[in-house]
């Protein structure tokens, strides 16, 4: 088990468990959910924000301070 | 048959084409307002539609879900909730982006628990062959108990169905799709036989969210059986998934994605749009070439608009019987307009380009590019945006901070935009810096007044850097941070959605600033021409008088410049120069400039227009060589030159920091909600203006 922000670029993984109270409902609603994939699509040139693809299809980019709480599996 | 009137509500997620559809309905046949007591834009279109219906068309603000984060997000639950709302919808349009189907749906499964008969849209349809995307129409519509609509705004396709169909929509389903309540059904059953008269979704939006709702109490409900906060988030959480499941189960027979078909542009072009070096690179040229063309282009329209209200104001006043009022049209309310309508050429070409930049989808990768920079300096990567447009005006500037979720962010980004060198500032530096730096080039090629206007613009910016950073270490706000940036697909802009965000955004600034300068003007223009005494009355008198005992070569011009200057020394706004003149001869001010700097209050580049006045080449003209040549001649009581180096560089220090413009005042405080953070703005920003101009003057004076 590890955590969204210490995937790699072009690294996919799933969604295992979220702490709701640190994560915006929003980024629930974008298809941040346990049991849907995540693919790191891209790191910002100074290592953060992340840009990913969830759920595929849902396109967005977030800081590292919430990639860090949301954990995966490889 | 009569004609009935219906109101349709336009639903959807950002970066849906929801808006294209919405100018498609209605053309050029919409207003924009405010809800009441918030910032948050307002669109309303009309549309006639087959059997004899006109619609009202609502083009709510984009949401993801009725779970509300925002003020633009709590302005479509309250009209979706208040059933006596005069806009309340008979029908309501979900748009949604084909390619984004999975995601989009969510939002419609929820406004469908509402009751509300529902039209799908499924828009961009037309990339559905590139995309490999097949979609079973009919599975669909009895999953999701609606009508489905296949639209591509981009193309005009299926606008004419869209009409038909919400014209029938007497014939479409109000049912809910899926119950959520099966989430927690004890829950759900209690607050039923709590409340049976309410829908149950509303009551459960109620109790999650923080919006007003007419007629219902939150306090009652949320006492009825109550649980805590982090219960409730749980269970928003299995509310979410719930849907999510039902939409995947819906779409799994309903959509086909064909991956070999699939050709990804996005790929390729985030690979250097996004890239550590090319990206900036990119980012950095886009932002010379828009710079550029903001030059090279307004100059013609500026110096067209320039001249047309001078001769118009000249014409005016020798078509009308002279009199006050004729002067307060020539001289008050023409002169004003125009110096509102000098600045749309600018502020039109630099919106012209962020549309471009904002609806092809690159804005979003330069947020993200630039995010960690911006946020070493309290800012956000959402702060570009607001940046690069107070290069233009501040107000549109400050409008456009509303989309940074972290209150603390947005406030910092509000408080520094009003550094950036603006385009009010562009003639006061150029008469300045025409005066105290010579026309030399250096090494032959770079023009010296031209790296120290570059160089102001650099101070500007690099002031509102720094003083970000200052507020973000001292600034105590916590509040909760996320930064979500959805990263849309690359597209080619619609021609017709920038024009109209075009007009959009320069009218708020014609009727945000100009407003008020327009009053401004007025008023300073009363002050100018009327005195407490009777120097002002008798100054043809007094002129006349003194002319012909000192000398016998007189001249009409010579008489009316010297009146016109004798007036103004005499007029209330003379004396408040006078006035202030003890504070500002620190700074190498004499009572002159001090009614000058007073004047621009309203906005900046009334300094250049009072000089002229000031230096009675009123009768002549605005020509800049004029009041240069007067400028330069002026002299102190002990026969040095006033604009000299020293009080040169302290003027074009103190416009390049203090903060002479009301109407950003007004946006701010309209913003913040608050009067406390313009008047800090100003005693922040003036204060600092005033302490280097002083310091500038006093070291190389």
């Amino acid at each position: 088990m590890t955590t969204i922000d210490l995937l790699k670029i072009g690294q996919k993984a799933t969604i295992i468990n979220l702490d709701v109270e640190k994560i915006p409902l929003k980024l629930l609603e974008m298809g941040c959910l346990p049991g849907n994939e995540v693919e790191v699509l891209q790191i910002a040139p100074l290592g953060d924000p992340i840009y990913l693809n969830i759920n595929n299809g849902s396109h967005l980019a977030i800081r590292i301070e919430t990639a860090r709480e949301i954990e995966v599996e490889i | 048959m009569s004609i009935q009137q219906i109101n349709v509500a336009l639903i959807g997620n950002p970066n849906t084409g929801k808006t294209s559809v919405f100018n498609h309905l209605t053309g050029l046949n919409q207003q924009v307002g405010n809800y009441p007591g918030i910032t948050v834009d307002k669109k309303l279109g009309f549309c006639k539609l087959p059997n004899n219906i006109k619609a009202n068309i609502l083009d709510l603000p984009g949401t993801y879900s009725l779970n509300a984060s925002s003020m633009d997000e709590n302005v479509v639950i309250e009209l979706l909730l208040n059933k006596n709302d005069k806009l309340y919808p008979d029908v309501a349009v979900v748009v949604t982006d084909v390619e984004n189907l999975k995601r989009n749906l969510l939002l419609f499964t929820q406004i469908k628990d509402l009751e509300i008969p529902t039209i799908l849209v499924i828009n961009m349809s037309d990339r559905m062959k590139i995309k490999g995307i097949s979609l079973d129409i009919a599975h669909l519509e009895e999953q999701l108990k609606t009508k489905i609509v296949l639209v591509s705004a981009r193309k005009n396709i299926g606008i004419d169905v869209l009409k038909e169909t919400i014209s029938n929509y007497k014939n479409i389903s109000s049912e809910p799709c899926l119950n959520a309540s099966s989430i927690d059904v004890e829950y759900f059953n209690k607050l039923r036989n709590t409340f049976p008269n309410q829908l149950l979704y509303k009551l459960w939006l109620v109790i999650t969210q923080d919006v007003n709702f007419a007629n219902l109490d939150r306090n009652e409900i949320r006492n009825a059986y109550t649980k805590t906060q982090a219960e409730l988030k749980k269970l928003q959480q299995k509310e979410t998934i719930k849907r999510y499941q039902f939409i995947n189960e819906t779409l799994k027979i309903g959509l086909k994605i064909d991956t070999e078909k699939a050709t990804d542009i996005r790929a390729k072009l985030d690979k250097v749009l996004t890239h550590k070096i090319y990206g900036y690179l990119i980012f950095f040229g886009i932002l010379f070439l828009i710079f550029q063309s903001i030059f090279d282009w307004s100059s013609i329209p500026m110096d067209f608009i320039d001249s047309t209200f001078a001769n118009f104001a000249s014409y005016t006043k020798e078509q009308l019987p002279a009199g006050i009022f004729t002067d307060l049209i020539a001289e008050g309310i023409i002169p004003g307009i125009g110096g509102v309508v000098i600045f749309i050429p600018q502020i039109a070409i630099l919106f012209l380009f962020i549309s471009i930049l904002e609806e092809s989808g690159y804005m979003s990768r330069v947020v993200f590019l630039m995010d960690k920079i911006m946020r070493k300096f309290g800012l956000s990567g959402k702060s570009v945006v607001p940046l690069i447009s107070g290069t233009a005006c501040s107000i549109p500037a400050i409008m456009s901070a509303r989309n940074i979720e972290n209150w603390k962010e947005r406030l910092i980004t509000i408080l520094v935009t009003p550094f950036i060198t603006c385009s009010a500032r562009l003639p006061v530096y150029a008469i300045l810096i025409a005066l105290i730096i010579p026309e030399k080039r250096l090494f032959g090629i770079f023009s010296l007044q031209g790296a120290t206007l570059m160089i102001l613009y650099l101070l500007g910016f690099g002031m509102a850097i720094f003083s970000a950073f200052v507020l973000n270490k001292t600034l105590k706000i916590s509040t909760k941070s996320y930064f979500v940036v959805e990263m849309p697909s690359y597209k080619i802009p619609l021609f017709k959605n920038i024009v109209i965000n075009v007009i959009e955004k320069t009218k708020s600034f014609v009727f945000g600033a100009g407003k008020i300068i327009l009053a401004l003007s007025v008023i300073l223009w009363f002050l100018a021409s009327h005195g407490p005494n009777d120097k002002f009355k008798n100054a043809e008198k007094i002129i006349e008088k003194e002319l012909y005992s000192s000398t016998n070569n007189i001249n009409p011009t010579l008489i009316s410049d010297r009146v016109a200057e004798y007036k103004l020394e005499h007029s209330y706004i003379g004396y408040a120069g006078k006035f202030i003149e003890p504070t500002i001869q620190p700074l190498g001010y004499d009572w002159k400039i001090g009614i000058a700097v007073v004047t621009s209050f309203a906005a900046r580049e009334v300094f250049v227009g009072t000089l002229a006045t000031i230096y009675s080449v009123g009768s002549q003209s605005e020509e800049e060589a004029t009041i240069k040549n007067r400028m330069n001649a002026e002299v102190r009581a002990d026969g040095t030159k006033i604009f000299n180096f020293a009080t040169g560089v302290s003027l074009l220090l103190f416009y390049a920091f203090a903060m002479q413009c009301i109407s950003t005042l007004a946006i701010v405080k309209k913003e913040t909600n608050s009067w406390k953070w313009p008047i800090f703005q100003l005693i922040f920003m003036s204060g600092f203006a005033y302490f280097t101009a002083f310091v500038a003057y006093q070291l190389l004076k």
